[in-house]
């Protein structure tokens, strides 16, 4: 197929990329970009390991086409650092053990920040329920739910670190 | 001792910033110039013979580097040095639809798919064997030739005499159980990328480098090592971030050494990733496991014999086979005390993909259907379920009737503290309608205690380097797969040398640069290259010891290295605490003025001459006097399971001992609806007797996930096979559950110190998964009164149940099905059946009504 030019905005940059009119989001990030936070976990949209942030909204980019997000600002896990530094949901995952092998983490990440940017206090069926589109393996999710949790109360004091694990 | 500064406090992983901001790389974000991608043509025929491979037409394709077939490379491997029955790529006949028959390496994925397409086999279909029963009355079309009714491997064990336990036994109950096949669905896709450095003398391809998504780098050097007839030296596995193993990742899997193959043909580096649906078919998982098992108890409780028949559906090739049925009959062990006990265990071959080692390797089908009997037995005894269990406990430290040495035993204080959080004495059968509470127990080993390469080198290497700067860098084999196995090396080395844990660095996992470790199974990792960490340090500890005593004027044996500071005995004293503090102030000025080599040397010097001897110095201080007195500063430490511990002399006795075993109970509380047969997990509160909790977050996350996966093997996963073919291979259709179908796990740390552990430690990371499926059984029937014999319990198969307790007519679901006209269920496709390249469908088909002569098969 013939590749046509294609202009992407990533994480506020903006790239030209000839890429193939049938390329998937995801392999232009992961192939044409060098963006390979964004992870392929399976090829039919079952495991969220992709999400990524189209204008803001969770999006999976392994079944969408590159193409049709032009002129719209996507977001990736490589674009969620604040000023070279962790986000706070980024830190308390890593602290409350909601990252183990890390394969998901990018995906659920992306998730999250987009659940807490529109509701920023939520309830535990609010997060069950945010989080269903995203799979992971190894953590049983519980340890997801005190990191979240412990970002939002980060967020709330202002302070970039979230507080660790105390017991 | 329990007053810490490293361990035992919930530390984030050392590697979790590489996770949280995509940073990390796994093996499918590596790319090196020139590299291609290879892609796998499978078998779309469950068992026939390979008459004709034709490669020329995809060979002409343009941007078709290589096309690799089976006798590019045609030595056999296995993981075990008994099950050598695989190849590459098949050589003459493939056993399982998926089996691999050729790679395609070209310059990038859509080139390869297409040339795969244009590769021409001709095939002579043959009589496959879906069913271990019916699979070991085989005569003729063996799966293996060498292997007479398709019979991988069997074995007969009584210990003890069973037939007088039995004759002892007040109440016997007998059932056959039956566990669905599960598989590890790690979140990240199987992944290599191979590339052949060109050697300077000759100027030829010389050394080949792997990077692979591998649990054990060392088995995947040597089995490479094997079949591309190279010398190990000449091959380095580099083991990128792992997305998650659970066993799966533990053998060579065919692609790992496919790609090797492609990359030496093409002349060129090449990465394979398989799609999610590859994945499923290379499987290596839990075996669907038929378990026949009789127990007897006296009226007491205490059991008196345990007769357990155990059939695993093996799949085509050997993999880890033997290893497993030997752990589901060793482990009959080692968790209460047991007399008597017979174990015949059948490992069947059948023409679907093969299975191998899976968290909680062989012990967890059998754990579900013991568990369960105990219970069904503690009814009819009338005794409670959790009172069965406590009057069956081993008199520990003590060697069981197998063989195993047991010496911490957590198990007592696991079933106490499960029943005192759940409320079990308080809300045990009062629950009301539909819902209920179930308990079982469970362990696992701390590593094997005999490695599968019989040998008697250490399971776990380690050396440690520290330079003048104070930086302390560990190098281990051992395999971080998600699990925390950098965090815990990492935190034993500066527990043990009293140092911060910024000062340490990880090198894991590159045969280059790390010692041999038999990598990361078997939850062997904290114990046995935890105890080489520790060892190591403790070396270099020494060194550092006795060159600080010189400059302090002491003896080694008077300091205490603690919190980067290495402080005189004496004034550590009882009054250890405020010391430490006032010791650290000038330290912190000593470092905030770090300067490098040569001037702080000079520096430190002049300091020591102006102050003479002195209580105390800093970590770098000691470090700097240690090199200047020594030359260096490094240390090795190994591990290799003590003798005692190795087990009995009997056949297939080196499987099952462990140097130490973790212990694991468990309450579930479920409801069920009796209108649909659907169980709800609410809540699982599993204790877990871990030895020490080097890092109570990881012990923690462990836990859940390990409850969690069995809650998945429990309730929905399993592997559908219609002839040969996988019903369900996408993550969607395999089930695996969600956040909403997740219940709330209360992990509970249970601590016994193990005399042989690192600093007590044992394993936590697999042990818990058998308790969860028989917890959920038990709790089903304290819910609705009905026996759950068939794992996953389905609301198809709680609702068959409860039908039957009430004498009701089953309910056939697919009763007056037309599938001409599939209404109501629509066949998984899957991308084989879609090329049109499955076995024959059923006469009825669409599809075979459409194109009647396209079907392949002549059976």
């Amino acid at each position: 197929m013939k590749k046509e030019l294609i202009e992407l905005r990533v994480n506020g940059r903006a790239y030209e990329l000839a890429l193939e009119p049938c390329t998937l989001l995801l392999d232009a990030l992961r192939l044409d970009l060098q963006l390979t936070g964004s992870k392929r976990g399976c090829d039919d949209s079952s495991c969220g390991s992709c999400t990524v942030q189209v204008d803001g909204i969770p999006m999976l980019s392994c079944t969408m086409l590159a193409a049709s997000c032009e002129g719209q600002e996507i977001t990736t896990i490589e674009g969620v650092c604040e000023h070279g530094s962790l986000a706070a949901i980024q830190k308390a995952y890593g602290d409350w053990g909601g990252a183990q092998c890390g394969f998901c983490t990018p995906g659920f990440i992306m998730t999250v920040k987009h659940l807490l940017r529109a509701n920023p206090d939520p309830t535990d069926a609010e997060i069950r329920g945010a989080l269903s589109g995203n799979l992971c393996r190894c953590t049983g999710y519980n340890q997801m739910y005190q990191a979240i949790k412990a970002a939002i109360v980060a967020e709330q004091k202002g302070v970039a670190r979230a507080s660790s694990p105390a017991r | 001792m329990t007053d810490f500064s490293v361990i035992g406090k919930p530390i984030a992983m050392i590697d979790a910033a590489g996770k949280t901001t995509g940073a990390g790389k796994y093996t499918d974000d590596l790319s090196v110039p020139g590299m291609l991608v290879g892609r796998i043509l499978h078998s779309p025929y469950p068992h026939a013979r390979i008459k004709r491979i034709d490669t020329s037409r995809a060979e002409k394709l343009e941007g078709v580097v290589a096309v690799a077939i089976g006798k590019d490379a045609p030595n056999t491997y296995g993981i075990l040095p008994v099950g050598h029955d695989e190849h590459a790529l098949a050589l003459d006949k493939v056993r399982y639809v998926g089996d691999n028959v050729a790679c395609v390496a070209a310059v990038d994925e859509a080139t390869a798919d297409r040339a795969l397409e244009l590769i021409d086999v001709e095939y002579e279909v043959l009589p496959a064997y879906f069913d271990p029963e019916e699979s070991m009355k085989a005569e003729t079309d063996l799966i293996h030739d060498n292997k007479p009714h398709n019979l991988e491997k069997d074995y007969h064990h009584v210990f003890g005499d069973p037939d007088k336990g039995f004759a002892e036994a007040d109440c016997v109950a007998e059932a056959r159980f039956v566990a669905g096949e599960v598989t590890h669905a790690a979140m990240e896709p199987h992944s290599t990328l191979a590339s052949f450095e060109i050697d300077s003398q000759t100027g030829k391809p010389g050394r080949l480098i792997v990077w692979s998504s591998t649990q054990v780098p060392y088995y995947l050097q040597h089995k490479l090592s094997l079949v591309l007839d190279v010398p190990m030296a000449q091959i380095r596995v580099i083991k990128p971030l792992v997305g998650g193993g659970f066993g799966g990742k533990s053998e060579v899997i065919p692609l790992e050494i496919i790609a090797a193959i492609a990359a030496r043909k093409a002349r060129a580096p090449v990465k394979i990733t398989y799609t999610r649906e590859e994945v499923f078919w290379a499987h290596r998982g839990r075996p669907r496991t038929l378990i026949d098992l009789k127990t007897g108890v006296k009226r007491d409780g205490s059991i008196t014999a345990v007769k357990a028949r155990v059939m695993q559906d093996g799949g085509a090739y050997c993999s880890y086979g033997v290893v497993t049925i030997l752990y589901s009959g060793a482990l009959l062990g080692a968790l209460y005390d047991i007399p008597n006990i017979q174990y015949d265990g059948y490992r069947v071959l059948t023409n679907k993909p093969a299975c191998g080692a899976m968290r909680g390797h062989g012990t967890v089908n059998v754990r579900f259907a013991f568990e369960s009997q105990l219970d069904e037995l503690a009814a009819r005894i009338n005794l409670d379920p959790a009172e069965i269990r406590r009057r069956n406990l081993l008199k520990a430290p003590c060697v069981t009737v197998n063989g195993l040495r047991v010496q911490s035993y957590g198990l007592p204080e696991c079933i106490e503290k499960t029943i005192e959080r759940s409320g079990w004495r308080d809300r045990k059968g009062k629950l009301g309608k539909g819902r209920g509470l179930g308990i079982a127990c469970s362990h696992y080993v701390s590593g094997a205690a005999n490695s599968i390469i019989r040998s008697d080198m250490p399971h776990s290497t380690v050396n440690i380097k520290i330079d003048r700067d104070g930086g302390v860098v560990v190098y281990t084999g051992a395999s971080e797969i998600g699990q925390g196995s950098d965090t815990m090396t990492a935190q034993i080395a500066a527990e043990t040398l009293g140092c911060s844990l910024g000062r340490i660095r990880i090198v894991a996992a590159d045969t280059d640069l790390t010692p041999i470790d038999i990598g990361s199974y078997s939850s062997r990792v904290t114990f046995m290259a935890g105890n080489a960490t520790l060892r190591a340090a403790v070396e270099v500890k020494k060194q550092i010891a006795s060159a600080a005593a010189r400059k302090m004027g002491c003896t080694a044996d008077d300091l205490v290295f603690r919190d980067d500071l290495v402080v005189r005995k004496k004034l550590a004293g009882e009054s250890h605490a405020a010391t430490l503090v006032s010791a650290a102030v000038p330290s912190e000025a000593s470092v905030s003025e770090r300067v490098e080599g040569q001037i702080l040397r000079g520096s430190l010097q002049q300091k020591r001459k102006d102050e003479g001897p002195k209580d105390s110095m800093s970590f770098e201080e000691a470090v700097v006097a240690a090199i200047d007195f020594h030359g260096t500063l490094t240390g090795t430490g190994s591990y290799a399971p003590p003798a005692e511990a190795r087990g009995g002399k009997h056949k297939g006795g080196g499987v099952g001992p462990s140097p130490a075993y973790s212990y694991s109970a468990q309450v579930a509380e479920v409801s069920v609806d009796e209108g649909t047969g659907e169980v709800t997990v609410h809540k699982v509160w599993a204790a877990h007797d871990c030895g020490r909790a080097l890092n109570p977050v990881s012990v923690e996350g462990q836990i859940i996930g390990s409850v969690w996966m069995g809650m998945g093997q429990a309730l929905t996963e399993e592997m559908v096979w219609k002839d040969g073919m996988l019903m369900n291979p996408g993550l969607l259709e395999y089930r695996s559950p969600s956040s909403v179908e997740s219940p709330e796990v209360e992990p509970i740390i249970v601590e016994s110190i193990d005399p042989e552990g690192p600093f007590g430690a044992k394993e936590c990371s697999e042990g818990s998964l058998a308790a969860t499926i028989p917890a959920i059984a038990n709790a089903i029937f304290d819910a609705v009164g009905v026996r759950m014999h068939e794992s996953p319990f389905t609301p198809e198969r709680v609702l068959a149940a409860l039908r039957a307790k009430k004498n009701a007519k089953p309910i056939n679901l697919t009763d007056g099905v037309d599938p001409t006209n599939p209404a109501r269920f629509r066949e998984h496709g899957g991308s084989l059946w879609f090329k049109g390249k499955g076995p024959e469908r059923h006469a009825l088909d669409p599809s075979r009504l459409a194109a009647p002569l396209e079907a392949g098969g002549d059976d």
